[in-house]
Formats: C-alpha cells, structure tokens, sequence
C-alpha cells in the first residue's frame, strides 16, 4: 500500500465505508436486474458526486478538490471491491482530457457539471472489439464529426462524449447526429456502439500531440485500479472460503497444495498493487507515466485473469453458482481486460518505448 | 501403435463401413446436418423436433447409439473397430450421434458390470433408445470433494428404503427421470456404509430446484428427498458396496469429461477465428506473430493431448486394466478446453464477450456461455486437485504426510 497522507486515508476510508454499507454487490445485483441499458444507479451517483468523487482530479477554481490521480485511483479500488456500477471512471477520464487539451471556455463550461454530477461523460476512441488507437477513421469537417465508436462505456448515460478523431480529440454533446446501439457484454454494464453522423463537434486545441495517449495513460491506469480492488476481493473471499469451508474432516486451507496456491496469488497481488499504485504516481508527477500505466495495466490484467479463474477454481461448485458474487467479478474481469489494451498490445507498447 | 489389417479382416470392415454409410444415407434427415447433439439430449423431449425424434429412434432401434454395448439389452454388439468406422460414417456425413446423456457416459456402462440381470434388462433397453434421462446424485452440501462424507440416508423398511437427504448439483436433475444415487444404508462405517440406488424422480417427496449458473443458464438443481420409498430391487449391487460401484461410475464419468470442451469447437479452429476476427497476410499467415506462436503452442499441446488419449485407450486394453496415464487425462483435457476458451475470447476482443443482442452471433455467444461452464470441467468429476491428489498417491506412491 502507497503511503498515504491524511486526506487520501480519509478519502479512501470513506469510500470503503460508503461502498460497504450503501454500495454492496446486493446494488449491482439491482441494476443488473433491471435491465436499463444504461445500468448504474442516478442516485447513487448523485451521492458520489456530492461526496466529491467525480471532482477528485479536477482543479479547485472548477469545483474540483485536485487530489489527483492516486486518490481516485483509491476511490476506485473501493468502488472495484464491491462491483459498483458507476459512469465515475468514464467521467473523470473525460474530465481529464478537457483538462490536458481543453480551452478556458471549454474548461469553464464542463468540469464544473463534471464535478458535481450534473453531468456526465466518457471516452469514445476505439472503433472495434479491440483497442487500437492506431486505426481511427472518424473524421471532422466544419465542425461535424463523422465516424462510428464501438463498446463505448457508459455511453448511455453520457451527456458528453470526448471523442477520438483523425486529427485529435473532439467534444461531441448526445443528441443530433450521436445514435446509439446497445452493446449487452457479459458483465452487464453500459456498453454502446455510436454511430455519428455529422455531430456538432469542437475540437481539444491544447494538449499537444500526445495528447491522446495522455489520455489513455490515464485510462490505464484508473481501469487498473478498479481492477486491483476487484483482484483484492476475490482474493479476500477466497481465503476466507477456504479457511471455513470443511472436507475431509479438515478445513480446505490446512492443504499444503492450496497453501501454496494462495501464496502464489498473494505475491501476484502484491505485485499488482505496487504497478496500479506506481501508475497512479507517475500519472501525477508527469514522470515516466506512459510506461507506468502500461505496467499497471498489464499487471492488473495477468493478476486479475488468473485470480478470477482461481476463485471459481478454489471455490468449487459453489463458485460456478449466479447466486454467489464471485462470478460476476469473472465476467467483469474479463470485459476490463481488453479495454485500454490487451496484454498482448501493452507489451507491444512497451517494448516501442522501450526502444526495442 | 496402430496394426495393419489382415486381409479378411480389412474386408469385414469395408462391409461394415457400406452397411453404415447406406443407414446414415436412408436414416439421417438432411436439415440436421452439421448441427451435433445439441441440449436437446438433455433438456429432455419437450424440445426435440420431428427430425431429431426420427433419427434417435433410428439409431435408437439399431442400437448404435450405444454402438458398443451388447446386443442383448438393446445395444449395437459392434466391436471398437466397427464403432471407430460408424463414428467416422457419421462425421462424414455431417451426421452425430443422437443418445448420450449421463445414461450412456456413465450409469449404462457400471450396471452392465454390476447390475443385476433384471435390473440391465429393464434399465439398459431404454438407454439404448434415448427414452429415459438419468441423473447423478452423488455431491451433498458438505460431500463434494469428500464424497464418502455423504449423509442422504436409506433406512431399511423391509421391501423397500426410506431414503431423507439432500443432493446438490445435481445436473438435469429437473428434466430427469430417473437417479443412481449413493446414499448411507449404515452410519458406523464411512465408505462401507454407503449403497447405490436407483431412484424415480416422480416418486413423491422428490423435489428439485433449480440453481442458476454463472452462464446464466439452470441446467442444475438441488434435490431434496423427504421419506421417498425406493423398492429394494433398486439397490444395486450389495447393500454397503455402494463406493465401489459409485468410483467405478466415476472412472467412466472422467474418461467422458476428459475430451469435453464446452462452447468448445463452435467456430473452428483457432487458426479460423484468428484469420476471421484478426489480420492476415497475402500469404494467409496470420499478422501478428505473437497470436501465430501462441496458436501454434495450443495446438501442440494439444494434438499431443490427443496422442495420450490414444496412447491411454491403446495400453488399457492391451494390459486389460487401466492405464496409468488415464489418471491425467481428465486434467490436462479440461485444462486445454478451459484454454482454448480463454484464447477463444481474446482473439475475438469484445465481440467474443457478448451475453445477448443480435450484434452477436450465435457462435460468439455460445462461446460466451461456454467459456463461463467450462470453469465447471475441472471442478466436477473430480477436480483437478483431487486428480493430483490421486496421481501423486496412487501412481506416483507419494505419501499423504496428515
Ligand atoms: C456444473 C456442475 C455440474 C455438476 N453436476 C453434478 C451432478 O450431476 N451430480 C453430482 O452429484 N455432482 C455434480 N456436481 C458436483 C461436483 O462433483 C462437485 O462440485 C465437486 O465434487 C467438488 O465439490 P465441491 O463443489 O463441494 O467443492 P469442494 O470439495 O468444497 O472443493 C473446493 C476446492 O477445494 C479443492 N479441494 C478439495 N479437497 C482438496 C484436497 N484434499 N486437496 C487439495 N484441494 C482440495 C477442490 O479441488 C476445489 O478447488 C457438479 C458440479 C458442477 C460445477
């Protein structure tokens, strides 16, 4: 665990209490149930909103507090344990992006309603089942954007959308010209391809050329740290599992080879923890961040497959079950895993920066 | 190692061959083409089509769903030779074998070795036609992995049992009609006190409830029994030798499970979804290399899987006995399936994540489905910690150190 300052442990304890007591499993079980396409809960947004979370990155003169990256991350991590469906990420990594590239009026007129949940945002970028920052088509002309976005996250709720163009980032408002289609994925949160067709757009001026993968730096490394609160969990309710659970007269956790395999997760973990929190770092000191957030991120994806498939595994039949939790941090698990790249094209990344 | 045929024997099997290919020409109704077993083997009658009804009654008659158990109680009496040639007919003409269940895979094969001779006669005929669906009732809330601790008990009425307990898991336990359950027939003795029964589903003071999986399907239940009477003419066996026949039934349980690889070969190969869902070059090698070598790396692994099931089935019946290395096939098989899923999922991104929508085909959300059963492959049956408890003991000799 990072070392922490006073604000963060207060930020983070209230968020762990909030998420325990007002945001267990039991909500996401709720919205899942209710089959809203847009799957999250506006109420308990609000509440998060007025808790300060969708400002925590934002400067304070846009009502913002301007914690930064390692205190959204922890809030995150909270929200991650208990699967609270929320366009929190979606927002603040929108936010994010007004911030780096955005001009005064932009900045003026948007973070202040991101911050206080009036409202809401997320990132259009990839245009397919995987990401690919690389193959963008969408194109702007006279201030219309023309493209389509595939599985973009909490697109339902989303009053803005920070889209992804040729020649930068745009800003596109929902209505004339945004049509959406629900994408329903496994773990049955808000997902959508866009369609845009000539939609009012105004162009991210600042930000310079890397802007974009300022953008995705941050995108990694948040997704990761909802990733390294889901991993924890799994981790948590494992353990506990098998230190109750009896077979052969004996609890399941007096066995030398599950011993062993617990061990083998906790180290994993712990390295987890330490790229998602570098990550978080590196994004706010400006230090290295692109290949900190690529760190944590295919660390939260190694960690998290093998965590999520152990956890069913250790659990036996009762893991395999809809009524108990475990699977749906799996089928999360595995949604988060491509988004803001697989492995397979963070490692790619890696070695480019790396030179090799 | 493969033999080469004599002469006369290699002619047999080309008659055999023609007999086969002339039944699937007559038998089997176009429309199911290429289609395989689908749940409708499970899921019971009530969904079965005209066509499919027809050709399980067709096989069902000749006995070649059970191609290789004997004639006399309704099988096909073929030798694994002629199976192996029918098994191939079949494929060829986009055709498959319409009788399975849990009825051909596991409860068929253990009463023919320990049944009575009524007890095969009235209960292996409709087996062999696909008319009677079974069910396992083996795993109780706190008897998974520790089996012999089951507590469902049977209490000696004079003609018949009294059995109260609960099942759990107990897959297509709503849509059967019948249950090879082991139950407790004495409490002084662990693995002694255990006896294998047959018991009928509609008897009163069976319930099952359904349990929702993570795939999001039911396809199993808890059973609760509650003062059912269960004639003693369905013991099998000897009362008390219930855990011998019961692991026997497991044996022929991992055998099946071995191969199993749900969601499984929807699609192709590996190599056809990457060229489908990935880039490819002029020359039809796949664009990125890193995905090429993995591919390469399963199917390695795999086909030489598939040389050690062989190789398994090859020396069992050359030594008469099982062959040491069955023990591992259950494991490295459900492992390779759980693989190919996972590899199945990434290659696809977030079009192989779909839970339901026409953006999706019917392929990519099957594969979904698949992908989240097929964590069940290695915790039933056995799970592959129990398997690597019983390689290490029982055929490496490592001593259990509790
Ligand atoms: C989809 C599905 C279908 C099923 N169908 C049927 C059915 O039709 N009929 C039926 O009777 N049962 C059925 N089962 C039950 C299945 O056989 C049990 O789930 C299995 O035996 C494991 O038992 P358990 O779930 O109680 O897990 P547990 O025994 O509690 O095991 C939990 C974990 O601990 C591990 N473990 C246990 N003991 C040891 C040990 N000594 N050393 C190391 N690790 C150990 C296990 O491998 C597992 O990973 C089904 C299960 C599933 C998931």
């Amino acid at each position: 665990m990072a070392v922490l300052n006073e604000e963060q442990e207060m930020l983070r304890d209230m968020a762990r209490e909030w998420a325990t007591n007002e945001s267990p499993v039991t909500e996401f079980r709720k919205v899942r149930a209710s089959g809203a396409p847009e799957a999250f809960d506006r109420d308990a947004y609000g509440t998060m909103a007025e808790m300060g979370w969708a400002g925590i990155i934002i400067p304070e003169e846009h009502g913002g507090s301007d914690f930064g990256f390692l205190s959204a991350g922890l809030v995150v991590e909270e929200l991650g344990k208990t699967l609270t469906a929320s366009p929190l990420i979606a927002t603040t990594l929108a936010a994010s992006a007004i911030m780096l590239g955005g001009s005064d009026e932009q900045k003026a007129k948007w973070l202040p309603k991101l911050a206080s949940g009036e409202a809401i945002a997320t990132l259009a970028v990839d245009e397919g089942p995987h990401h690919d920052p690389a193959e963008i088509a969408t194109s702007v002309s006279g201030g219309k954007l023309t493209g389509t976005k595939g599985f973009v996250a909490e697109a339902h709720g989303a009053d803005l959308f920070v889209v992804a163009a040729k020649d930068g980032l745009y800003l596109v408002e929902k209505g004339d010209g945004v049509t959406l289609t629900t994408r329903r994925l496994t773990d049955q949160r808000s997902h959508a391809d866009i369609a845009f067709d000539g939609a009012a757009a105004e162009k991210l001026e600042n930000g310079g050329d890397t802007l974009l993968d300022d953008v995705l730096d941050r995108a990694r490394v948040l997704t990761a740290a909802e990733m390294l609160g889901m991993a924890q969990i799994v981790f948590d309710t494992t353990l506990d599992y098998l230190k109750q659970r009896v077979q052969f007269n004996q609890v399941l956790s007096s066995f030398q080879a599950l011993q062993h395999r617990m061990a083998d997760l906790f180290a994993d973990l712990a390295q987890m923890r330490s790229a998602v929190e570098a990550g978080l770092q590196a994004v706010d000191s400006g230090v290295g961040a692109s290949r900190a957030a690529i760190v944590a991120k295919a660390e939260a994806n190694r960690v998290l497959h093998t965590m999520s498939n152990e956890g069913i595994q250790l659990h036996g039949g009762i893991g395999m079950t809809d009524e108990y939790d475990i699977g749906l941090y799996l089928k999360r698990a595995r949604v988060l895993e491509p988004a803001w790249g697989a492995t397979g094209y963070l490692k790619n990344r890696f070695a480019t920066l790396g030179g090799y | 190692m493969a033999t080469q045929l004599e002469p006369e024997a290699r002619e047999s099997a080309d008659v055999f061959r023609e007999e086969a290919r002339q039944f699937i020409a007559d038998k089997f109704p176009q429309e199911l083409k290429g289609k395989g077993l689908s749940m409708a083997g499970a899921e019971g009658r009530e969904k079965e089509t005209p066509a499919q009804k027809s050709w399980r009654e067709a096989m069902g008659e000749r006995g070649w769903g059970t191609p290789t158990w004997p004639k006399e109680y309704g099988g096909g009496g073929l030798s694994r030779k002629q199976a192996a040639i029918l098994d191939e007919e079949l494929a060829r003409a986009g055709a498959y074998n319409p009788i399975g269940g849990m009825g051909v895979m596991m409860f068929g094969p253990t009463l023919l070795e320990y049944g009575s001779e009524a007890q095969k006669q009235e209960h292996i005929p409709p087996i062999c036609r696909g008319e009677i669906r079974w069910c396992q009732g083996y795993s109780e809330p706190n008897a998974g992995s520790d089996l012999a601790n089951l507590q469902t008990m049977a209490e000696d009425k004079g003609d018949h049992y009294l059995v109260n307990g609960q099942k759990t898991w107990t897959s297509g336990g709503q849509w059967a009609d019948k249950c090879f359950a082991i139950v407790r027939t004495d409490r002084s003795d662990k693995h002694k006190g255990i006896s294998f029964l047959l018991i009928d589903m509609d008897s009163p003071g069976v319930e099952v409830r359904p349990i929702t999986m993570i795939s999001g399907t039911s396809p199993f239940c808890e059973t609760f029994f509650t003062d059912v009477k269960v004639p003693k003419e369905n013991l099998v066996g000897e009362e008390g030798q219930g855990w011998t026949i019961g692991k026997r039934l497991l044996q022929h349980e991992r055998t099946n499970l071995s191969g199993a690889a749900p969601g499984g070969r929807g699609g192709g190969s590996l190599a056809d979804i990457a060229k489908k869902y990935g880039k490819v070059n002029a020359d039809g090698t796949l664009a990125d290399p890193v995905l090429r070598d993995r591919i390469a790396d399963f199917e390695i692994r795999w086909t030489s899987f598939l040389h050690t099931a062989r190789r398994a089935v090859e020396e069992s019946k050359a030594q008469g006995g099982v062959s040491e290395i069955s023990s591992a096939l259950k494991k490295l098989g459900t492992k390779l399936g759980q693989e190919r899923a996972e590899m199945t999922i990434e290659i696809m991104g977030l079009q192989g994540l779909g839970w339901e929508g026409d953006n999706f085909s019917p392929v990519e959300l099957q594969g979904v489905r698949g992908w989240l059963y097929g964590k069940a492959t290695t915790i039933y049956g056995g799970s592959t910690e129990i398997q690597n408890n019983v390689i290490a003991k029982r055929v490496l000799g490592m001593l259990d150190h509790q």
